[in-house]
């Protein structure tokens, strides 16, 4: 089931299919936001300049589906969704790829999910710093 | 007590069934013609309406106004909620009633919600839908499941407090005909459940049935002289907190998934009925599953952060205990009535019609409705 972008989304979607993650940041008190929107839910200014991101952030909490609610995704339970806190300060759902449940703090970053029409952010372990 | 002038006069139920083979109208006519009968009134003098429904699963007032052949309705709403509205309801009937837009007001939940559309597997419309669904962040329990996930990594707890919940309501459904699940359930045979969606398991989560309840709101000054005593309503409160979303399921905007709505509107409740959480002897707290137990209890000041668990699993909830809680059961093993039969359980048990189950301290009891980031609550009282 692809998603139905609307007026507000699309520039999203758009950026996902260049594997980019595009955000929107208040262009008043300059704080990023997701989901996009017409006006800023921190201050309340109208208008937004749409940021690239490099999509690396941390898990805020997690859940891991054991049963699919939908028939197509049987075969892929368990999976681990999270809520994902971007650097940038704005949070995103997605599906997390890695063989365990996540932890919360954990660091992360965005990979991206081709399927056919549209394209899917979704995070794994960010590899970890060097010494 | 600060001046309350309403009561919850009488309350009516459906049989709670999987498969009513009977449409919603109906399931809701029958609710409100019990509620009114059970409080002494006639459908004449019912003169206003309200219910909620989510995606079109129930049937508006002014269905239910004309199937009661209610003469004229002058106070009637229609909201498109869920488990939030209950206790809101309630209380801007009492409102009504009090600035005298209204004399009687009947508020309904009614809807085949296990035989027909299922809020469980709903997709819920809105802006935020295209950021979930498709990613198979699909069901309303996963939502739930993702801030109780970070409420017990917070605070300390696990799935030994979420168990205890569980394991504590299930008494009282044993001693409850209505309830839908009423088998004895321990802590080891819950731990032994496979998760659905982790940390929730089958127990964890309430039970969808097809029926409908409905109370009747009028003034304390005629619910006196009405058949059963009244159930006063003291106070009420609705909030949402700041940026609650694009939709019912959209939670991305909510800072701190480990408070919800009840911790914001505390203070406005307990202020407007002049009271304390010390003061309350036993509460309906809303539980589509049972994480929303453990915050409401906090969010509400009934305990301290992070001692939730603790406070269920001492039996401080159990009929005997210092502060019993969901006494029929809960949404849990009653049945997913969206909490409408939450507010109608507080109700007869501050009546004295609790039976089995009768709480012994019946003077003050607080109702939430909803989990997450809006929702709304209710102080009933004894008429004192």
């Amino acid at each position: 089931m692809p998603p139905v972008p609307d007026e507000e989304s699309a520039f999203y979607w758009d950026g996902l299919r260049e594997h980019r993650v595009v955000v929107q940041r208040c262009t008043t008190c300059h704080a990023h936001r997701f989901p996009p929107m017409p006006s800023c839910p921190v201050c309340g200014a109208i208008g937004a300049d749409k940021i690239e991101v490099p999509g690396q952030g941390s898990v805020y909490s997690w859940v891991r589906v054991h049963r699919a609610f939908n028939e197509a995704l049987a075969a892929e339970v368990p999976y681990s969704i999270a809520v994902v806190e971007l650097d940038e300060g704005c949070r995103i759902v997605a599906r997390i790829e890695q063989p365990d449940a996540p932890s919360p703090g954990e660091r992360v970053t965005a990979m991206f999910a081709d399927h056919g029409d549209w394209t899917e952010l979704r995070f794994r372990p960010a590899p970890s710093e060097g010494p | 007590m600060t001046g309350a002038t309403t009561a919850i006069a009488g309350v009516g139920y459906t049989d709670l069934t999987r498969r009513s083979g009977r449409s919603v109208l109906d399931l809701a006519q029958e609710a409100c013609r019990r509620a009114i009968d059970d409080a002494g009134l006639r459908a004449a003098d019912v003169d206003g309406i309200a219910s909620f429904m989510l995606m079109h699963d129930s049937v508006p007032c002014q269905a239910v106004a004309s199937a009661l052949a209610i003469p004229e309705t002058r106070f009637g709403i229609d909201l498109q909620l869920g488990g939030q509205a209950p206790c809101y309801l309630v209380w801007l009937a009492a409102m009504a009633v009090m600035t005298g837009q209204a004399d009687a007001v009947v508020v309904y939940r009614a809807l085949n919600g296990r035989s027909g559309s299922r809020v469980g597997a709903m997709h819920f419309a809105g802006m935020g839908a295209q950021y979930r669904y498709p990613i198979g962040y699909d069901a309303y329990m996963m939502y739930v499941a993702m801030w109780a996930q970070r409420y017990l990594y917070e605070t300390g707890q696990g799935a030994l407090d979420l168990g205890a919940v569980a394991t504590a309501q299930r008494p009282y459904a044993v001693d409850n005909p209505r309830a839908f699940k009423s088998k004895p359930l321990t802590l080891e045979e819950y731990l032994a459940e496979p998760y659905v969606v982790e940390p929730f398991r089958a127990d964890d989560c309430t039970v969808e049935v097809d029926g409908a309840c409905a109370v009747v709101v009028t003034s304390l000054e005629r619910a006196r002289d009405l058949r059963h005593p009244p159930a006063v309503v003291a106070s009420g409160a609705y909030r949402a907190g700041p940026r609650p979303g694009l939709d019912i399921g959209d939670h991305l905007l909510w800072q701190d998934y480990t408070r919800n709505y009840t911790s914001w509107l505390r203070d406005d409740l307990f202020s407007r009925a002049g009271l304390t959480p010390a003061d309350v002897q036993f509460a309906e707290i809303y539980d589509c599953f049972t994480s929303t137990v453990l915050m409401g209890l906090e969010g509400l000041g009934l305990c301290e952060r992070g001692q939730a668990g603790a406070f269920v699993r001492s039996g401080a909830t159990a009929l005997d205990g210092a502060l019993p809680v969901n006494t029929h059961g809960g949404l849990l093993s009653e049945g997913y009535l969206h909490g409408m039969n939450t507010v109608a359980e507080a109700a007869l048990q501050i009546q004295g019609r609790g039976g089995v189950r009768q709480v012994p301290h019946k003077e003050v009891c607080a109702v939430t409705s909803g989990a997450l980031m809006d929702g709304s609550s209710l102080i009933l009282t004894a008429d004192r």
